[in-house]
Parts: C-alpha cells; structure tokens; sequence
C-alpha cells in the first residue's frame, strides 16, 4: 500500500523519474547556494534576479525564434552583467549591495519588457522559457546536473573564504586576495542555479527551493556545514512530497513542490532546536540552577 | 416661452446635424473595424470587403489568452465604429481595454449567437473518462490562479486577475472551431456592418452568402474526411483543451494536459491519466500547437511511443507564408493533420 503511493508512480512513468533526477539536482546545487545568500542576507537577491535575466532571453529569442539554447544563453548572460555590475559598483562606491542590484535588476527588467513588447509577439516568452518540472527533456537534465556538479565544486573549492565572505568580509579583504574572486564566482553561481532552476520549476517556484530549505536548515543547525546538508535534506524530501502530493491529488507540481518545503519551514519554525519558537519560550537549562 | 422652445429646436436640429455628420462621412470611408484576434480580423475582411479597414489586436500566431493591451490597441479601439471580440471570457482583457479608450461604437460579440458548451457539460461528455477528466478540469482550473501569480513577475498581477474571471467562465470559448459557429459569427458581423454602413449593405451580404457557401462546403469536406476514421481512432492528444466544439461536431475525442487555458499548469496526475489512456487505447499520435509550447507533449509522446502527428492551429491564425493564413485554411489544414494521422 505505502509501496504502491510512494514507488509506483516513480516506477511507472519515466517523466515522474525525470522530474524527481531534476528535482535532486536542483536541491544539490541551487540549496546551497541559498545557504550563502541566506547567511549574506541576500535573500531576495534570487527573486531580482528572476527578472533581471528577461532581456537576455527576450534577445535570444528576437536572434533564434523559440530556442531554448538561444534564451538559456541569453538570460545567462543578463544575469551575469546584472550580478556583476551589482557587485562591481559594490565593491567600489558607497552603494550598498541591495541598493545596486535592485537598481541593475529594475533597469534589466525594463529593458526586457521594452524588448519583449516592440517585437510584438504574444506568445508569453517566460511561460515558453520556463518549462514545467513534468516537461524536463534530455538536454534540461544535462543542464540541471551539469550546473549541480559545477556548484557543488565551486562551493567545495571556495568553501572556506565564503564563509569568511559571510560573517567578515572587511577582514578577508585584508588578509587575503581572494575576496572578490569568492564574491563573484559566488554571484556566478546564483545566475547559473536560478537559470537552471526555471527550466524545471518556472520563475518563482526556483527562488522557492533556493531559500525555503536554508531558511528551515536555519533553525535546526548553527554551523554552516550542517546548514547545507539540512537544507538539501530538506529540499531533497520537499521535492520527492511535491511529486508525490501532485501525482496523487492532481496538484500543479511546481507550487506543490515549493508549498512542502514552506510547511518544512514552518514547522521548523515552530520546533527547530536552534532558536525555534517552542525551544525559546522553554526555559533553557543553561540558567538554571 | 415660444422663442425658448424655438431655440430649443434649433439646438436639437444642430446636435442632430453634429451627429449625422460623422454617420454620413463614414458613408464614403471605409468603416473602422477591431478585431480582437486574427480569426475574427479574417472574417471581417471577407465580409467587408474594400469597405472597411480592420485592425486585429492579436495578430498571427499569437496567443490571446495572455495578450497584453498597449496604448495603439487602445487608440485603435477608440477610434473604432465597430469591435469584434469572440466573448465567452475569451479576450479577458478586453473590458479594461474598453474602459481605458472610451470607445463607443457598436460592441460585436461574435459568440452571441451560438450555444456555448459548458464546462459541466463538456465532463459529461467524456463519460468514459470517469475521474481522470474531473480531475483535469474541475481541479486543474482552480489551481490556475494561484499558479498564475507565481509564474509572472510582478508587472502584470492586474493580469493575473482579469484571466481569473477567465478560467472561471462557465463556457469554453474556443467557439469558432465549429464551422457552425463560424456561420453565426458571421451572420453577427454581417448584421453588424450592415447597420454601420448601410450603403453598402448588400455587399455585405452578397459576401456573407458567398462565404457561408465555402463553410458549409468545408464543413461536408471535413465531415467525409473524419467519416473514414476508424471507430477506435477517434482520440486525440493536444497540447491545451481547445477543441471541444471540432470533437462536437465531428464526434472526435480531445484530450490535453493543459486546461482551456493556455496559462494553466499541468498537475503530475493530469499527465500520468493522459499517459495512461495513450497506453490503454493506443493512441498513436499527439499534435502540438502553433501557441503554446510543446515540450509537455513531446515528453509524453518519448514516454508512450506515440508519433508527433502534426501543428494544429486553435486560436491564432498562422502568418501569411504558413499553413493557416485564413480561417478556412485553418481548420481545413487542422483536419487535414488529423485525418492524416489517425488513418495512418
């Protein structure tokens, strides 16, 4: 029975196993990712983001009509110049990080729109952009495992000045010159996760599994290791309760994957063991005595 | 008393003659039509002739259930002495379009004169399905706002509301993929043109009549083709549910992943019922759209073996190279693909 509600559907339909393989690589790659954005407070980065890779793809799609390469390419490269813009005039002017990103993503998104409307087309190129995890082809899972792979690798190799990035970054930029290498193959990351991840989810549905896990982990795990490891925890099983959820009461499966880990949140929320809400109000045995 | 109501004789006579005025200029004019998408502009312009000028707000290969109003749509219906529009909630923008231009000519609406098929009814029509279809319809639609501000960025949450009342229509407004509908869409222009434009009144009609001939001509061209299809072959897979009213009139069977709206997003169920039923019944073939993107489909047909049977037209005309640039070369091009794929 349990075998039945929770193997079969994985077992029967091959566009099950694709979106559950894409679902895992987008947990591995793009969580932690949203770890970082977390700990750094750029937490809705990911969300600017989102609309500041619309004029790439809207120019990938002017040069090569409807072709996914065309418009993956282009929204990569928007939302690189966007994170990179950001960060440069961070790094050198006065400007805070989100005052300079909500500024590039604004001028982005309408830059998109301008270029979207003169052509005139109506088809709605993020819905074309955006596929839906139940519509993953070949070419989107090698994608989605490539960017996993290439993530996870970059975060093993910058783990360390990362962290450092997060919690002090004045005092990495003193002592070492990596500080911005870190802070831009960071920004790197994020452009590629979020890209990869609105292949399988849609626009905000990537943001979702990005931030919602870290957010969770956030209360269960102090350290930044276990926050990673709880947060693709948490996404890996968000997903697989998505899927599931969608297969079986017919739910749209993007908005089901995203509304599990929000339920992971807020239970986390409530009972998570570092700083939940119930672990504060008990009286902590710290004091006692 | 008498020279106050002299003048207010006068004064009526003048408004009178103000109004007139505009009514006899159009008499030379060709009348201003909008259509509100390219099946309608069709129509008008094989009515009207070279006695009007039509603009059609969603043009070629364009999909009207997410259209976007700019300000030269909105100045061309301001400007307009007659709007076409489908109705049913099809063009689900258009009552702001309306609101912002303050347009006030004549408002067509070219469904007004069909019997729409409900929702309820469309279920029942499928009887065999048994839940899968309730659980694509009734659950899929609900589903679609919430998915709908999800998917958008921000700039067009008004949207997102106008489509709501859109995919809570009672009727699918996909209307004009019965060839008996497209006569009363027709006749509606047609009656519509004629009250505008008077003088020209029996060209318009002299049009109509040649027109209605070449749709009842297709209709039995269509009705042979479909006749010769096996009992058993009558099912076909699209991308979203736009055929209901060619399935009616033809006794074909449609079913998509996607709701009536092109907006919608498929639950993981939808999609194993849908492949489900390719596997049961065999069904050898599935058709994409010119509007909406086909890697659903496709994903379906890998999984089940079945063939990519062809590119149906539902609600766009294609441009004037492709294979639909009129509305009877669409359905005519539309049951071509069919016939030809579910014979072979």
């Amino acid at each position: 029975m349990i075998w039945d509600a929770l193997v079969t559907p994985f077992a029967d339909f091959g566009f099950m196993r694709r979106a559950l393989l894409g679902c895992i690589a987008i947990s591995v790659g793009a969580t932690p990712v949203g770890v970082f954005l977390m700990l750094r407070r750029m937490s809705l980065t990911g969300d600017a983001m989102a609309h500041a890779i619309l004029p790439g793809a809207a120019v990938g799609y002017l040069v090569a009509g409807l072709s996914l390469g065309a418009m993956t390419v282009g929204g990569l490269i928007a939302g690189m110049a966007v994170a990179l813009l950001s960060g440069f005039v961070t790094r050198v002017t006065a400007l805070r990080e989100d005052a300079s990103l909500a500024a590039f993503y604004l001028i982005s998104l309408a830059l998109g729109v301008l270029i979207v409307s003169t052509r005139g087309s109506n088809v709605d190129l993020m819905h074309v952009l955006f596929g839906t995890v139940l519509a993953l082809d070949d070419a989107a899972l090698i994608l989605l495992c490539s960017i996993a792979s290439l993530s996870v690798l970059a975060l093993a190799a910058l783990f360390r000045p990362l962290v450092l990035e997060c919690v002090d970054p004045q005092f990495l930029r003193s002592v070492s010159g990596l500080s911005a290498v870190t802070h831009f193959t960071f920004l790197a990351l994020v452009v590629l996760n979020l890209v990869g991840g609105f292949h399988a989810l849609g626009t905000l549905m990537a943001v979702g599994i990005m931030i919602l896990p870290a957010a969770a982990a956030r209360f269960w795990a102090a350290g930044t290791g276990g926050l990673v490891i709880i947060a693709v925890a948490v996404a890996v099983l968000s997903s697989l309760s998505g899927l599931l959820l969608s297969y079986h009461y017919s739910l749209p499966s993007g908005p089901a994957i995203i509304l599990v880990a929000g339920v992971a949140y807020g239970l986390s929320l409530v009972l998570g063991r570092a700083g939940g809400l119930v672990a504060r109000a008990l009286p902590r045995p710290h004091f006692e005595s | 008393m008498t020279t106050r109501r002299s003048l207010l004789k006068s004064a009526s006579v003048a408004i009178a003659l103000a109004l007139a005025a505009p009514a006899m200029a159009q008499a030379s004019d060709p009348t201003r039509v909008v259509a509100s998408f390219s099946i309608l502009g069709d129509m008008v312009e094989r009515i009207g002739g070279a006695h009007v000028s039509v603009t059609t707000l969603v043009g070629p290969d364009g999909d009207t259930h997410v259209y976007q109003p700019t300000p030269a749509a909105a100045r061309a219906a301001s400007e307009a002495d007659i709007l076409v529009v489908n109705g049913l909630q099809f063009e689900g923008w258009l009552d702001r379009l309306i609101d912002a231009s303050d347009f006030d000519g004549k408002h067509v609406v070219a469904t007004e004169g069909i019997e729409p098929i409900a929702f309820e009814e469309e279920e029942e029509h499928h009887e065999g399905e048994g839940n899968a279809e309730h659980g694509e319809h009734a659950d899929g639609e609900h589903e679609e706002g919430e998915h709908e501000e999800g998917e958008h960025g921000d700039e067009d949450h008004a949207e997102a509301e106008g489509h709501d009342h859109h995919h809570h229509g009672a009727f699918d407004p996909h209307a004009w993929q019965s060839l008996g509908n497209a006569v009363a869409y027709v006749d509606a222009i047609t009656a519509a043109l004629a009250v505008a434009d008077p003088a020209n009144a029996t060209d318009f009609y002299r049009n109509r009549a040649a027109y209605v001939a070449e749709i009842e001509a297709l209709d039995a061209e269509i009705r042979e083709m479909v006749a010769s299809l096996a009992a058993d072959r009558r099912t076909i897979v699209t991308s979203h549910d736009a055929f209901q009213y060619f399935g009616r009139d033809y006794g074909l069977t449609f079913l998509a992943p996607q709701g009536l709206s092109t907006e919608s997003e498929a639950s993981a169920q939808d999609v194993a019922r849908l492949i489900e039923r390719i596997r049961d019944e065999g069904i050898s073939a599935v058709f994409l759209e010119n509007i909406t993107d086909g890697r659903l489909l496709e994903q379906i047909a890998k999984e089940t073996g079945a063939s990519i049977g062809g590119t149906l037209y539902p609600g766009a005309l294609s441009g004037p190279d492709g294979p639909a640039p009129s509305y009877l070369e669409m359905m005519r091009h539309n049951a071509m693909t069919l016939a030809q794929a579910l014979s072979s």
